[in-house]
């Protein structure tokens, strides 16, 4: 069902193989991420969501197969074409990783001034939009070690956002957030795709935020070890018969969901 | 703490016929209190009910209970898993746990879900010690070390043609850091140390009535050994700790990884700084260390010997050629280089715990304060062959 796009597909795995030494975490993973969408990776606790993210953003080299961005082979360029490549990724990391001795304003400014020609005043008033636009617009001269979790995920977006990209990764953004700030956060990923144009891919595993935000996606399982269903969450929820998609998709524990709730006790 | 009385957990089993054996559980299973029965006891009900076909329970002497009684029942239900019925009249031996209490049996069931815990993995076969050493020496140094150095000297020659990462401000602050916070921490060790070096000169040489010589002593060994030793042991402790253990907590929160992600070169970026931090640093910190060295000295040796300052101050001057204090600078930059990359490359290399970041400390002290004293000792030799 993936893999047959191909014009306008930003991302995509081939035959994408993960592991840590001799243990494997994922194999043969095969899908695409249309330009624009907002693709979700999904699968329970420790199936290697994470680990799929690393390998699309260059911290992980898969033991096999590779992913295509904008059709070029990402893991067979050379180190400085995928340095390139990355420009146009930014990643929100799980717990936001934002640069511990620097404020939330240079944690946005850093990327800038590194990787642009900006003068100082520009860096200023850029990093200080990006951080407007997630509401952190007055919290830019705190320190990151004085924000709540809510706060360090939006100011981790922020910063992924410094320099524009095209592809934005998002690992577990709502995880360990309260339903109100979840749901906020839900709405600033939507409103970002559509103003900024950007395609997204996020790891998660929160149900409603799935269900509100992602147009398409992939089942990863940790036994299989392989993606075992592709699609949009909510079609998932409704139209799969994959016993473990939908004992995910209904919070239910896969053994039961065959027999409905109460099968067993 | 408990006012209640404990009774010992016991066991006793009785035979019902040919098929059943009941177990009588009596007591109280308190895990904290009474600690748990061990594999032996699980071992004599089984083979107390050698032959039965059943194993049922009665928990009517029983008090009160916790993981301990849980722990004990499960190792039952495992053992008699996965015992032959060879060993039971060619039976398996089957429990009926219908008897104990509801929360016992739930907690059994949710212990069950997760399977049996895995059989501890053997232990590797050693190597010979010779060949352990080898092993560990190779991978854990030599590795490292020509790593280190090419990376740095790469990196280095790409900074000199311009392409670089490394913002100035950021140089600056960890040369404050490094340089202006430790003058304290250096002038005290150093001018103990040109204290102690004039004490123990004073005694040796007063027997020759050579007191004036305790300032070429203490000038000499300064200048040429002491001064830039110490500093960089102190560094080691100050500094290079500091550095692993910063590294090491940006890994851990993933913050290398943020860098990585964005393709800002985390040697450009974290590493450069501080070797360059620190090369720039030392030998300001070594002239200063001398000059308080000196000053030790010249306390003791007022103190001590009667001497005037004028008088020890030209004895000083006659006796340190600046060939000694060029060794000593040259050392101070070799010492400031390893210190930094010791520090740098252990905190990159730690796992992603608190633990580590610790271990990641340690190291980075011990491998800093080894490597230069290693490194003072290859100085003494090269400086001896070379007769200076």
């Amino acid at each position: 069902m993936a893999g047959e796009r191909t014009g306008d597909d930003r991302l995509r795995g081939r035959g994408l193989t993960l592991a840590f030494g001799p243990r494997i975490v994922q194999s043969d993973l095969e899908f695409s991420v249309r330009t624009g969408s907002i693709f979700a990776v999904m699968g329970g606790s420790g199936c290697g969501k994470s680990t799929v993210l690393r390998a699309m953003v260059g911290l992980l080299r898969p033991a096999a197969g590779t992913v295509l961005v904008d059709g070029e082979d990402y893991w067979a360029a050379a180190e400085a074409r995928r340095a390139e490549i990355g420009r146009r990724f930014g990643v929100l990391f799980q717990n936001g990783a934002l640069w511990s001795s620097m404020t939330v304003a240079e944690n946005v400014a850093l990327p800038l001034a590194m990787l642009t020609r900006l003068d100082a005043g520009s860096i200023e008033a850029l990093a200080r939009l990006k951080l407007s636009l997630v509401g952190l617009g007055a919290a830019g001269g705190r320190m990151p070690s004085e924000l709540s979790g809510g706060m360090r995920k939006r100011a981790g977006l922020a910063r992924a956002l410094a320099l524009d990209p095209d592809i934005l990764f998002l690992d577990e953004p709502s995880a360990g957030l309260d339903p109100i700030a979840s749901k906020r956060l839900d709405d600033l990923i939507l409103e970002l795709r559509d103003g900024l144009g950007a395609t997204i891919v996020m790891v998660s595993h929160e149900l409603p935020s799935l269900f509100a935000v992602c147009d398409d996606g992939v089942f990863l399982d940790a036994e299989a070890r392989t993606a075992i269903a592709h699609g949009a969450p909510r079609s998932l929820r409704d139209r799969c018969d994959h016993p473990t998609v939908r004992a995910f998709m209904a919070r239910a524990r896969p053994e039961y969901a065959r027999e409905g709730p109460d099968g067993r006790r | 703490m408990t006012t209640r009385h404990t009774a010992p957990p016991g066991w006793r089993l009785e035979r019902r016929g040919l098929e059943d054996a009941v177990l009588c559980l009596t007591g109280d299973w308190i895990a904290r209190e009474t600690g748990l029965r061990d594999a032996a006891a699980v071992r004599q009900v089984l083979a107390a009910a050698g032959g039965a076909m059943r194993l049922r329970f009665e928990t009517d002497g029983l008090g009160r209970w916790d993981s301990a009684l849980i722990a004990f029942l499960r190792a039952l239900r495992e053992a008699a898993a996965v015992m032959a019925p060879a060993a039971n009249a060619g039976r398996r031996i089957e429990l009926d746990e219908t008897d104990l209490p509801e929360a016992a049996r739930r907690l059994l069931a949710l212990a069950a879900e997760s399977g049996p815990a895995p059989p501890a993995a053997a232990p590797a076969a050693a190597d010979p010690l010779l060949a352990r050493t080898g092993h560990r020496a190779t991978a854990r140094w030599a590795e490292a070390v020509a790593a280190l150095v090419g990376e740095t000297v790469l990196r280095g020659a790409a900074a000199l043609g311009g392409r670089v990462w490394t913002r100035p401000a950021d140089v600056l602050e960890l040369m404050r850091e490094a340089g202006a916070g430790a003058l304290g921490i250096v002038a005290v060790c150093n001018g103990l140390v040109g204290g102690i070096l004039a004490f123990v000169g004073a005694v040796q040489l007063r027997r020759f009535g050579a007191e004036i010589f305790v300032a070429d002593l203490v000038g000499i060994a300064m200048a040429r050994e002491m001064a830039a030793m110490m500093t960089a042991i102190v560094m080691a402790g100050r500094t290079g700790g500091a550095y692993a253990a910063q590294i090491a907590t940006m890994q851990g929160n993933e913050e290398i990884d943020a860098l990585k992600a964005f393709g800002i070169p985390v040697f450009d970026y974290l590493v450069l700084p501080r070797i360059l931090a620190l090369v720039a640093m030392m030998p300001l910190l070594y002239l200063y260390a001398c000059a308080v060295g000196l000053l030790g000295g010249l306390v003791v040796g007022m103190a001590t010997l009667d001497l005037t300052a004028a008088a020890y101050l030209q004895e000083t001057q006659k006796a340190v050629a600046g060939r000694q204090f060029l060794i000593g600078l040259a050392k101070s930059v070799a010492f400031g280089a390893l210190v930094a990359l010791a520090g740098c490359h252990i905190g990159l290399a730690a796992g992603r715990s608190a633990a580590e970041v610790g271990r990641a400390a340690t190291g980075a002290v011990v491998a800093g304060i080894i490597g230069v004293i290693a490194l003072d000792a290859v100085f003494a030799v090269c400086a001896n062959a070379l007769g200076i």
